[in-house]
């Protein structure tokens, strides 16, 4: 996530000052260079995610009310029993999302990176992460057609005899559509960083004696400890605020943060104002699990 | 794509693997009969990830609509879908967002990746920390606050609201794909430009952008797919009437299976798929063609 040190550097005292002699000129290139792209962000990022801050501070408002900021009664709202369950359920359902990636992921990665033929690496990481080009809501769709009562996994079920499930519109299905959606991250991530392994390490460990779990635990989930710490993190924050997996997998049962966001402004009841204290929190939860990684995960997790 | 991942490497004695890549097991005797499980597990998971795809796919040659089992084969979907006028405006208007996007975002991310890479500015911190931020930040939160914050100007929902909404990501993604591709080039090219007698707009136009070039457009490939696929922000920021094709989509499903939209599911797997190609032929021969 850092971008490497800047190549040009040699040229940022010798270019404005060689070429053109007037000192007015030296805010020339700065600001063609990165004024557009720095306008368009402060306006339609930074000057909304303000606003909100300070929307999520007026109690029930509607479109076209008069902003009067006046308390934090959204957020205590936010923070009553039943929205209080929904945020444990989307901070569950994250859990669970990444752990079943990190399960999946990790071996995949570390067969492609480490057991796979070397020539056939890239080809295998692509085809492995080419599902990612297609339509995510259209991916999620597809499981509503294999997990519906009557779709493909019920009938393959019952075609050999055993009892039919009942997963759509249940926390399960929710877990398996997050997932699939997003284990391709992981896996990409883990690779590179699987990828970078010192095998002399392994050899070494193997010739002393190391049994293979021992190698395992010891040498390479080491090593691999950055790749899984930002692995886990982006799909972590990636769940956390994913809307179309629980909308349409989930059913009534799974309301999430982001499905409680969507209904206060697209939904039956508006609600403005809790609605964007709710993206204040779920921005401050994504900056906590961020600045978390950053102050005790290593460092270097967070190169890719 | 499973095939391949079965073939063992025994299969392949043409290629011995030299010593520093023979894998660590292979030292090993006993840990050798794991390979193969280990090699069923990811076989597995690669029939996992295109398991959906595929049910996607075979269902829309399905003669039954809502049924599970097949029952004959048949085009009746696709001929419904090719005389469906909403989903072709749906089409119209993702393309018109996703193409404005990604021209714009192209000048000005690219623009930002070499003024970021070039100059050293006090708030440089700050200004790197904001164009990451629409990767890391939720989209229903990005959402939010760009239609709370169009209200609060008073500015009128529109498909082109959409478009403002979508340059904000797709600059980010393709400024950090122009910073990567930045990052190993030969710095050299452009100062002996200079010296040379450039002018740093020559030197820009007619150096440092052949050598992007790539980048550039394997960052508006990813920019485009992103742009295509996103649903919660445009339906956001859409105006009256401003239907994307993921908002027509997610409307029709929501409310159970429709076999039409397996169809015009079949349809964009192909389409990405190509895409998907293009854009890694492209990193394949920028990566190849200028070796450093």
């Amino acid at each position: 996530m850092s971008v490497s040190p800047p190549p040009f550097s040699s040229t940022s005292d010798l270019t404005p000052d060689a070429t053109k002699p007037r000192w007015g000129t030296r805010w020339l290139g700065p600001l063609v260079l990165l004024g557009p792209a720095g306008l368009w962000l402060l306006l339609l990022l930074v000057l909304p995610t303000l606003v909100i801050f300070q929307l999520s501070l007026v109690p029930n408002i509607r479109p076209g009310d008069i902003v009067n900021p006046s308390g934090i009664d959204n957020y205590l709202l936010v923070f009553n029993p039943t929205n209080f369950r929904v945020i444990v359920r989307s901070l569950g359902l994250a859990v669970g999302t990444t752990l079943l990636c990190l399960g999946l992921g990790f071996p995949v990665a570390y067969w492609i990176a480490v057991l796979a033929p070397k020539r056939w690496r890239n080809l295998l990481l692509l085809g492995f992460i080419l599902p990612l080009w297609t339509s995510s809501l259209l991916r999620t769709y597809a499981w509503i057609t294999i997990l519906r009562p009557t779709g493909v996994l019920n009938s393959i079920l019952s075609t050999i005899g055993l009892p039919t499930l009942e997963i759509l519109n249940r926390t399960p299905a929710v877990l398996v559509g997050m997932s699939y959606s997003f284990l391709p991250y992981m896996v990409l991530i883990l690779y590179s960083s699987l990828e970078k392994l010192d095998r002399a390490l392994l050899e070494a460990s193997a010739d002393l004696g190391a049994t293979p779990p021992q190698t395992f635990w010891k040498i390479t989930v080491p090593q691999a400890l950055p790749g899984i710490a930002a692995g886990s993190l982006l799909v972590f924050i990636t769940s956390l605020g994913d809307f179309i997996d629980p909308e349409l997998l989930g059913g009534a049962s799974s309301m999430t943060v982001a499905r409680l966001i969507y209904n206060q402004f697209l939904g039956q009841t508006q609600n403005w104002g809790f609605g964007s204290a709710l993206s204040v929190v779920l921005i401050f939860a994504v900056s906590l699990s961020i600045a978390l990684l950053l102050k005790y995960g290593d460092s270097s997790a967070t190169q890719r | 794509m499973t095939e391949t991942v079965r073939n063992d490497r025994s299969e392949s004695p043409d290629t011995p693997p030299s010593p520093e890549e023979l894998p660590p097991d292979m030292a090993n005797p006993s840990a050798k009969p794991s390979i193969s499980w280990q090699a069923l597990f990811v076989g597995a998971m690669f029939a996992f990830m295109y398991l959906p795809i595929a049910v996607l796919a075979a269902y829309s040659f399905n003669e039954s609509a809502y049924s599970a089992n097949w029952e004959g084969f048949t085009l009746q979907w696709y001929e419904r879908l090719l005389t469906d006028f909403r989903i072709f405006s749906a089409l119209k208007n993702s393309l018109i967002v996703a193409l404005t996007a990604v021209v714009v975002s192209a000048v000005l991310g690219t623009l930002m990746a070499v003024g970021l890479a070039r100059y050293r500015f006090p708030g440089k911190k700050l200004y790197l920390g904001i164009s990451y931020l629409p990767l890391i930040v939720p989209d229903i939160a990005i959402a939010v606050a760009t239609l709370v914050f169009l209200a609060a100007v008073g500015f009128s929902l529109s498909l082109w609201t959409i478009v403002a909404a979508h340059i904000v990501f797709c600059l980010a993604y393709i400024a950090i794909v122009v910073s990567t591709r930045l990052a190993d080039l030969d710095p050299n090219l452009e100062e002996a430009a200079l010296d040379l007698g450039a002018t740093p707009t020559q030197a820009f136009a007619q150096v440092l952008l052949p050598q992007l070039m790539p980048g550039i457009v394997s960052g508006c490939l990813l920019a485009f797919v992103l742009s295509m696929d996103d649903f919660l922000i445009a339906s956001f920021t859409a105006g009256a009437g401003a239907t994307t094709l993921p908002m027509e989509i997610f409307s029709r499903i929501r409310t159970g299976v429709k076999p039409d939209i397996n169809a015009l599911s079949a349809i964009l797997i192909v389409v990405s798929g190509l895409l998907a190609f293009a854009a890694e032929y492209l990193r394949y021969r920028s990566e190849t063609g200028n070796p450093k």
